[in-house]
């Protein structure tokens, strides 16, 4: 059943005899998703599929190859790369003693490798995980293979030395003061958006950033485009168009040289607005198309390809799976129901709009809350249609709730522990509606599933502006905290986001099909790691 | 009693539009109004507990009646009526007391003693059961003839005294008077001081290092939490604006102004924060009998989120707020909804509306109060101590009266 461990072995035995055994062993492993009906063919490379690891191997070694410019061997087996990997190894401990090559080495190794983590990872600058540094480059990739599982740390921005890393990098902006709130410390502070003619200026000195890129990133930070699907569109869109404006500098290689130019990308996306899980996991998707790129594409087909599989990713996995989500939640809804949403979720009012075309009676009631009153703009749309809506603030959310019937709630991502992390206040929701015995669903795309784990709101979140907080929209009158920031005691806090437990929910409503918060790590397990890396 | 009559609707004005602000005020405010109609009310010289229940009871209702959500304004009412009563039967006692019978010797031995003694016994057993106190087994054991004549004799005690003792009446009505008044004004002193007294249990709460949460704004927590800091107590609060009102940022802008380490967040945030919290202390604008709480809106969303995290969630309340009525969905009979505008600005949704196409329709609500169960109450802090919702029910007793929980003017009987 455990594939991953059978190949191990089987590889570790192949170590002694290279080259021998390595074509069997291959063969004999199979892995047990294959069986099970998927939506996609797997086709070409089982092998790299079957094991994520060692695509980032793979990525390495091309790293450390680039070092020591030797040309680009064509595909080799699992074994031989294992071979070569260990070899590496051993001569990376031989030279452990030479402080700068070796560190040079693993850095750039760990950018190669933390580029690809990251990805995995919410809130950080994917270029510096400086974190993994602390661990040599072959140490880490030993222990990636043993708990393939584990996702990286982030980065810590309580750490002082991380700190001077991530700046000594140019990728960090060392804007926090010391009034951040103290339990935070260890989040990127919320930087003015003023700081972004530096960011621009910064960028467009070195002339790295797509205008397509710089004008999703802009978008991002003014908070112009918002929500899970959007971002991650926007941000695949510009990415095909990077790449169709894309040509391979001379003595370079398209697929090391298109990978380092994503990365460069990600991490301008990351200043403008921390990545979110939705994107993390498409930028993981497109880096893994590149590199699994076969060699004898000409550029043209390289790009041609790129960006079909870019296309197909938006319309299977955003596009068509909310038509199918939306089919699914339908069936949960009847005649005289009163729904219950909070904050505005695309997927969510697509099932209000499609249940009210097609003739259901039923109420909505939109939550609100500050600072964002993301519920003001899906009431617009709703009562423009026709739907009898109630509108309240989330403080009486326990005042209405005697009167819902379901609750319906969207997802920024839910983790493999059945936590959902979503707009803060998700969580007081589905606390109120589970204490008053009503049911939760969570409508959510299965590509925003990952495999990290999350007990609580405080360790992974996103900060936002303060001033936010400190303003009214709409209410002159409230102007208390006009001058917050002169007092030094007071201090204002604009989470983002908030983890629900999965005890607060009933189902979630996949295009897998509508599942209970447990089966989340199977889907990540059997589903994602293939097909997200196809 | 112009004067007073004047007085009296002025501040039926004001509660009729809410112009007064905080349980305290109103508290404060009625029971000086009550004070001037007792000193302003002419006694009889018979049946002078009824006049003086009868009056206060008349304005009493008008009172209720202008703000019926303002539970302090009706626990008020009550109080001084128990007071009127309370003062009645000690003054009986203390009657029956220079008559050589004293108030716990209602024992058959006595009945020789005469018709002045039985009736007095009656009288005092009677008493002593409209004032909730427990009745002894020989009052339970009396006669029922005794029994039946006890109402009658009850709310015409004084007239029966009076009828026996002619004397006396003249310095005991006055008396009545002085010592109702009297206790007014300790009860007014009492509303007055009830911060301070709260306030003194603040240390035995808060230790070195915690975090505290709140929501929107109280005074009661703002003093409680600044005579912990007087205390040297150090410790972080954390303040939930308390949407749509806002408090929230007045509170902490004053806790931040006398030095305490606060945070402002949204009221979305409190679910995120409440586990790196240690206790939720907030204010409440009604405490029920059942040791349920009328609490600004969204308090009990904390309160589950308390109770889920097992962080202790401490209600402070001063005893004027304590309401000897049972509450029956709450939520609808207790609350009052506010105007939509403080959400939603009705220009920007207009267009909106008048474009919608087929049957939509706008539905905003914004009620001003949550109830709060009281199993999710961990603790009272009142100017008498610290109480579990399960006490609450007997410190009832001790303000206020059975015959008082409707307030009703009641058609006189008999003379």
């Amino acid at each position: 059943m455990d594939a991953p461990r059978v190949t191990r072995s089987s590889g570790d035995h192949n170590i002694r005899c290279v080259g021998l055994l390595a074509s069997d062993s291959s063969a004999t492993t199979i892995p047990p998703s294959r069986h099970s009906g998927d939506r996609h063919m797997i086709s070409g490379d089982f092998d790299s599929s079957k094991n994520p690891n060692l695509v980032t191997a793979i990525e390495k070694k091309e790293e450390s190859l680039q070092s020591s410019s030797k040309p680009l061997k064509a595909k080799t087996t699992k074994a031989e790369r294992r071979a070569l990997q260990e070899a590496q190894r051993a001569a990376k401990a031989a030279f452990k003693g030479e402080g700068s090559k070796a560190v040079g080495e693993s850095d750039r190794a760990a950018q190669g490798k933390s580029t690809k983590q990251s990805s995995e990872k919410k809130g950080g600058p994917p270029c510096a995980s400086p974190g993994d540094t602390d661990m040599k480059a072959g140490d880490r990739s030993l222990e990636k293979d043993r708990k393939k599982d584990a996702p990286p740390p982030q980065i810590q921005f309580g750490s002082k030395s991380q700190m001077e890393r991530a700046r000594k990098r140019g990728v960090v902006n060392p804007t926090e003061s010391g009034n951040g709130v103290e339990l935070f410390q260890h989040l990127p502070q919320y930087e003015h958006r003023t700081q972004l003619s530096n960011l621009e200026s910064k960028f467009f000195h070195n002339d790295l950033v797509h205008p397509a890129v710089l004008e999703v990133g802009l978008r991002y930070s003014t908070g112009d485009i918002s929500g899970g699907n959007a971002r991650c569109i926007a941000m695949l869109r510009a990415f095909q168009d990077a790449i169709r404006d894309y040509c391979t500098p001379h003595e370079k290689v398209l697929v090391r040289d298109l990978t380092s130019k994503i990365n460069s990308y990600v991490s301008f996306f990351t200043e403008c607005r921390p990545l979110s899980m939705s994107m993390g996991n498409a930028i993981r998707f497109v880096k893994s198309r590149i590199v699994n790129l076969p060699l004898s594409h000409s550029e043209f087909e390289a790009k041609a390809a790129l960006c079909s599989d870019i296309d197909r990713f938006i319309n299977e996995k955003i596009v068509l799976a909310d038509k199918v989500i939306v089919q699914h939640a339908f069936t949960k809804v009847k005649d005289g129901d009163v729904l219950l949403t909070y904050g505005l979720s695309c997927v969510v009012e697509m099932t209000f709009l499609y249940a009210h075309e097609l003739g259901k009676q039923f109420r909505v009631v939109v939550v609100d809350s500050r600072p964002r009153l993301e519920g003001q703009a899906l009431l617009r749309g709703l009562v423009a249609k026709g739907l009898s809506c109630t509108y309240i603030h989330i403080n009486a959310v326990s005042y209405i709730m005697h009167e819902v019937t379901r609750v319906l709630l969207g997802a920024s991502a839910v983790f493999s522990d059945g936590t959902v992390y979503s707009r803060v206040g998700t969580s007081c929701v589905a606390m109120v509606a589970h204490a008053f015995r009503v049911p939760v669903l969570i409508c959510c795309e299965a590509y925003k599933f990952h495999e990290r784990v999350l007990l609580d709101s405080i360790c992974s979140n996103e900060l936002g502006d303060p001033d936010a907080i400190a303003r009214v929209a709409g209410r002159m009158d409230v102007d208390y905290l006009k001058n917050w920031a002169s007092e030094d005691n007071l201090k204002l806090l604009n989470l983002m986001y908030d983890a629900t437990p999965s005890d607060y929910v009933s189902v979630i409503v996949t295009d897998y099909g509508i599942v209970p918060p447990t089966s989340v790590p199977v889907i990540v397990r059997e589903y994602l790691r293939e097909h997200l890396l196809f | 009693m112009p004067d007073v009559q004047t007085l009296v609707n002025e501040f039926l004005n004001q509660l009729k539009k809410r112009k007064i602000e905080g349980s305290q005020a109103t508290a404060k405010q009625t029971a000086e109004l009550l004070r001037s109609v007792i000193s302003q009310q002419r006694v009889p010289h018979t049946n002078q507990t009824t006049a003086l229940i009868n009056a206060v009871r008349a304005v009493g209702e008008q009172l209720i009646a202008a703000n019926p959500v303002e539970l302090a304004v009706g626990n008020i009412v009550r109080r001084v009526l128990h007071i009127i009563r309370e003062e009645d039967l000690s003054l009986a006692t203390a009657a029956m007391a220079g008559l050589g019978v004293s108030a716990a010797s209602d024992d058959e031995d006595d009945v020789e003693r005469g018709e002045n003694s039985v009736l007095s016994a009656a009288v005092v057993a009677a008493a002593a059961r409209s004032t909730l106190r427990p009745p002894s087994l020989q009052t339970l054991l009396e006669d029922t003839s005794e029994s039946a004549a006890a109402p009658h004799t009850s709310s015409s005690g004084g007239e029966s005294d009076g009828r026996s003792r002619s004397v006396e009446k003249g310095s005991k009505s006055r008396k009545l008077k002085h010592d109702v008044l009297e206790a007014v004004n300790e009860l007014i002193q009492d509303i007055s001081t009830c911060y301070e007294q709260i306030a003194e249990q603040a240390v035995e709460h808060i230790h070195h290092n915690e975090v505290i949460l709140t929501l929107g704004s109280s005074n009661t927590v703002l003093e409680f939490l600044y005579a912990a800091k007087e205390k040297q107590r150090s410790f972080k609060v954390f303040v939930a604006e308390g949407a749509p009102r806002y408090q929230g940022h007045l509170l902490a802008k004053e806790l931040a102004a006398r030095g305490l380490q606060t945070t402002i967040i949204t009221d979305s945030a409190v679910f995120a924060m409440i586990s790196r919290v240690n206790m939720v202390i907030v204010g409440a604008h009604a405490v029920m009998a059942n040791g349920g709480v009328i609490a600004p809106v969204g308090l009990n969303m904390v309160a589950l989120a308390a109770q889920r995290h097992a962080v202790p969630f401490v209600v402070l309340a001063g005893s004027h707020k304590l309401c000897p009525l049972y509450p029956h969905n709450p939520e609808v009979l207790l609350n009052e909804l506010r105007s939509p505008s403080e959400l939603l600005d009705f220009g920007e949704f207009s267009d909106c509306m008048d474009s919608a196409s087929g049957t939509g329709s706008l539905h905003v609500v914004n009620p001003t109060f949550d109830y709060v169960p009281p199993k999710l109450v961990s603790l009272f802090i009142t100017d008498t101590g610290g109480h579990n919702p399960s006490y609450v029910y007997r410190l009832i007793a001790d303000y206020y009266s059975a015959d008082d929980l409707v307030v009703k003017r009641r058609p006189t009987t008999g003379s």
